[in-house]
């Protein structure tokens, strides 16, 4: 196996609270080849979110990587100057978010904001910048990217926007993108178009994606791997056809189990029963195991990582057979 | 009553939990003792002519006077005892400051109420005049109004709360009309319940919270708002010495060096007001449930 | 565009019209300047005469329209004190007030802004801490006493600076100016400075809670996410969206600070508008008083249609909104 774009083991980031430590990401390891689309899933507050921003050194404060070890082009970005992360973030790893219209500076043109961005890492006279910008905007699909390009956010509509964002992310053709559940803010049919769009995008240019989202659904349509992650950490991880086929966690299982498209129509959705776990007071041994099914005394004890066939899990009672639904 | 404590232990607690405001709430308790038993803390009866002696005036802090006391922060123009002074001066301070800042708080609290409660016209230019109003200066006002009713105390405070009930009717304005259009009240309203009920019960227990916050601010306002119009001799009559007063009347006495006449009631008053603002700023905090997180 | 001026423009014509009644009753409501005007001895003809010539035996009504009309032109009258045309009064005092209060505004927002961002970027830091202590007490404490105590320090105890006065002035477009000159300057600074602490408080405040809410927004996330430096960050992105609440900010204080010199102005025996509207509420001076008040409105209403023009130019939602 070629060396990894990107290799993250143990990161643990931390945020001291008024309750105690909330242990948002907890020991997740994983890697990423040149591009390959994985996808993150889990609900809020697994965690998935903050590891995206742990990446690149954009932890809130008071958090803190208190722990593990991010290696990308050779070096690790865990405790790398301010000065030195700013100039791989944007350039060599860009990010997009939930909601373009949060992201999006109101009071700026997209012009201004994208130049900004370009001049982030490169010198370049105006009209070089528009020109790229232009350049960029009509291969995310912005129709008339010339004259669309002194208008402001709230002159283009939600897709349109999220398509903006994405452009000022690809303006220097970085070798990873990662996508912050980047369609959960827009309209159905919108959705699916990004998702082909950005799909194509990657393989076009190569990219490498790391598509944060809750939503399995949009994860199995991009994603070449997936990694599931509850309470701070990676319960199972695998190529995306094998796990989602025959899920070896029982919290996979139930996130599968809750799509609604697996549910039979006139039946009633099934649900994980419970609520996740508050960060702060996590219990000693599997953080599931409060509302899995399967349950028992062992599970007091953390279980270890299993492996086989480029599948990773961690549970004590694993579904060897394919699940029934 | 039970909750009503259950809230009031929470938010006492909270605010012990910020050790400046802490501070600042004890100061202010303390000043306010001081001025409510001035006449048995203070050394002198700063208005019992009496006492005066013309020989002691404008004498430095520590001066021993010829009566035989001691004079810890000097004298003034006229012999006076400057410690017993500030004293009574912060009494009337307070007084002042408490009293227009509570009619201001009730007038400003039903226009504002009622406004936002029969909408309409009514409303409409209630409404247009409380920001005409804000728009000019709360010094400004309560200057004019000062200077055109005459010297005195009751002439003050009508100028402190035509200045002032403004802040409070925009604020309890702004709150009843989002609770007035919540759909609880608009159902309530729409029930046989007494519109009054409604109002008291629902509508006003909503506005009081930023009122709260609004009043210490005013309060503390309407105390600096007094020395100055004292200040510039269109507040109280040189009878009843507030601060303000004290400060001006030491003010020609500044140029030559005898700066404790002017510097002494004007610290007092700084205390003071800064504390009331400490207090006022945790309040705004606990009570603004934005800042929750 | 055009259309939201003019209806803006015609919405201060009602204001101004609205103050100008006010004004006019509320000053005819309290005193009697004929006693100022008269000495108490007269005779009972000199009495009529002068009542007569100042028009104050005509109905209140007719009054108004009189004194409406003149305004239209500019005439406010005769002072009752100076003896001279009023307009001409004002605008003798208006330069001196106008070049304090524009020192002091701008001063403080120069140094306010920066201040207040920082105590907003680096909130827990100890500078910021020492910042945000001094703005309570810039917002604390009385100006009146801020005057004195930078009297009895920098003029009497040090004998660096001036107590009062304007100094030597010098000419710009047949106006006297004191900052056109050394002495002017020095004459201005504690003046100036007193005016601007309560200002420069204001602004730390404002910048600062419009920093601390705007670095947690995911623009600003965004921003670092693409690289920008937090220099970028903080010029391009902080300040463009806090500068709409500051331009307020900005021209509501411009406005009222106008009118705030009468402290100051006092303390520092500062020749302007405020000292003359002290001088004329004392005096009765019925003519400068309604001039001063209209003026304040005038000043006011058109004020505010800056601060609105100012909100479009600097968010384009409004822009389109109101085109």
């Amino acid at each position: 196996m070629t060396q990894p774009l990107l290799e993250v083991s143990g990161l643990k980031t931390h945020f001291p609270t008024a309750a105690g430590i909330a242990r948002a990401v907890d020991g997740v390891s994983f890697t990423l080849g040149r591009g390959e689309v994985l996808g993150l899933v889990g609900e809020s507050g697994s965690g998935k979110s903050v590891t995206g921003f742990s990446l690149i050194g954009l932890v809130d404060a008071p958090g803190r990587i208190v722990e593990g070890s991010v290696h990308y082009g050779g070096r690790d970005l865990v405790g790398l100057s301010t000065a030195a992360l700013r100039r791989i973030r944007g350039k060599e790893i860009a990010m997009v978010f939930q909601d373009p219209m949060m992201t999006l500076n109101p009071v700026l043109s997209i012009a201004t904001q994208m130049r900004l961005a370009i001049e982030a890492h490169e010198r370049v006279s105006k009209a070089a910048a528009r020109a790229r910008s232009v350049e960029v905007l009509a291969r995310v699909g912005i129709p008339a990217p010339e004259s669309r390009l002194d208008a402001y956010p709230h002159q283009f509509s939600g897709g349109m926007r999220q398509r903006v964002a994405i452009a000022i992310a690809l303006l220097h053709r970085p070798k990873i993108i990662i996508a912050d559940e980047p369609t959960t803010a827009l309209d159905v049919s919108i959705q699916a178009q990004i998702l082909a769009e950005m799909k194509a995008l990657v393989d076009e240019i190569g990219m490498a994606m790391i598509w944060i989202s809750h939503d399995l659904a949009t994860v199995s349509s991009i994603a070449d791997r997936i990694d599931v992650m509850y309470a701070g950490r990676i319960v199972e991880a695998g190529p995306v056809g094998a796990v989602l086929r025959s899920p070896r966690h029982p919290y996979t299982q139930g996130l599968l189990e809750s799509l609604p498209s697996r549910t039979v129509p006139g039946e009633e959705l099934r649900q994980i029963p419970g609520t996740t776990p508050s960060l702060t007071n996590l219990p000693n041994g599997c953080a599931f195991a409060p509302r899995c099914p399967r349950a028992d005394t062992k599970c007091q004890v953390m279980p270890v990582e299993s492996a086989a066939a480029e599948r990773t899990w961690r549970c004590h009672h694993p579904e060897t057979q394919r699940s029934a639904a | 009553m039970i909750a009503k404590d259950g809230f009031l232990g929470r938010f006492l607690r909270e605010f012990a939990g910020n050790r400046t405001a802490t501070v600042a709430a004890v100061v202010v308790l303390l000043i306010a003792l001081l001025a409510i038993f001035a006449p048995l803390v203070a050394p002198q009866d700063p208005y019992d002519l009496a006492n005066l002696v013309l020989r002691d005036a404008r004498r430095p802090p520590g001066y021993v006077g010829t009566t035989g006391t001691l004079h810890l922060l000097g004298t003034d123009s006229q012999g006076r005892d400057l410690l017993s002074a500030i004293l009574y001066g912060l009494r009337i301070s307070l007084e002042m400051g408490l009293l227009a800042g509570t009619i201001a708080f009730s007038i400003g609290a039903v226009v504002g109420t009622s406004a936002a409660y029969l909408g309409g016209r009514f409303e409409a230019l209630i409404m247009r005049i409380v920001d005409l109003q804000l728009s000019f200066p709360a010094i400004l006002l309560a200057f004019v109004i000062a200077a055109l009713l005459g010297q005195g105390a009751w002439q003050l405070v009508m100028a402190l709360v035509f200045a002032q009930y403004a802040y409070f009717a925009r604020t309890a304005h702004g709150a009843a009309s989002a609770e007035r259009h919540k759909d609880y009240v608009e159902a309530a309203l729409s029930t046989p319940l007494s519109a009054r009920r409604v109002v008291l019960r629902h509508i006003l227990p909503n506005t009081l919270p930023p009122l709260i916050v609004v009043a210490t601010v005013q309060v503390a306002s309407a105390i600096a708002l007094e020395a100055t119009l004292s200040f510039l001799g269109v507040g109280l009559p040189p009878t009843e010495p507030s601060l303000g007063m004290l400060i001006a009347n030491g003010f020609q006495y500044l140029l030559s060096g005898r700066y404790w006449i002017s510097i002494y009631p004007g610290l007092a008053l700084i205390v003071l007001i800064v504390s009331i603002n400490l207090v006022g700023d945790q309040v705004r905090d606990q009570l603004n449930p934005r800042l929750k997180r | 565009m055009l259309g939201f001026v003019i209806q803006r423009l015609w919405q201060a014509m009602i204001v101004i019209l609205a103050m100008s009644v006010l004004v006019f009753c509320g000053v005819f409501a309290v005193g009697n300047p004929i006693d100022v005007l008269i000495s108490p001895d007269a005779t009972q003809d000199i009495r009529a005469q002068v009542i007569a010539q100042y028009g104050l035996d005509q109905p209140l009504w007719r009054q108004y329209f009189t004194f409406f009309g003149r305004m239209l032109q500019g005439d406010f009258g005769e002072s009752f004190v100076y003896n001279m045309p009023v307009t001409q009064l004002i605008l003798s005092r208006l330069p001196a007030t106008l070049e304090l209060v524009l020192f002091a505004v701008v001063g403080a927002s120069l140094l306010g802004i920066p201040l207040g961002m920082y105590a907003g970027y680096r909130h827990d830091a100890p500078a910021a801490k020492i910042i945000m202590g001094l703005s309570i007490l810039g917002f604390s404490v009385p100006s009146f006493w801020i005057g004195l105590v930078l009297i009895m320090t920098f003029a009497v105890q040090l004998g660096w600076l001036p107590a009062g006065g304007r100094g030597t002035t010098a000419s710009l477009f047949g106006i006297e100016w004191s900052f056109l000159t050394i002495d002017g300057l020095r004459h201005m600074l504690l003046p100036a400075i007193n005016l601007a602490l309560f200002k420069l408080a204001m602004m730390i405040r404002l910048a600062r809670a419009g920093t601390r809410e705007i670095m947690l927004t995911d623009t600003i996330r965004f921003a670092r996410a693409a690289g920008l430096s937090e220099g970028t960050v903080l010029v391009r992105h902080v300040l463009r969206l806090i500068a709409i609440p500051l331009v307020t900010i900005f021209g509501l204080e411009l406005g009222s600070t106008l009118a705030f010199a009468v402290v100051t102005e006092t303390i520092f025996s500062w020749p302007g508008l405020g000292k003359l509207i002290i001088d004329s509420i004392t005096s009765l001076d019925r003519p400068v008083m309604v001039a001063y008040l209209m003026l304040v409105a005038l000043l006011f209403v058109m004020i505010n249609f800056f601060v609105d023009l100012a909100y479009a130019l600097l968010d384009p939602r409004l822009r389109r909104a109101r085109a």
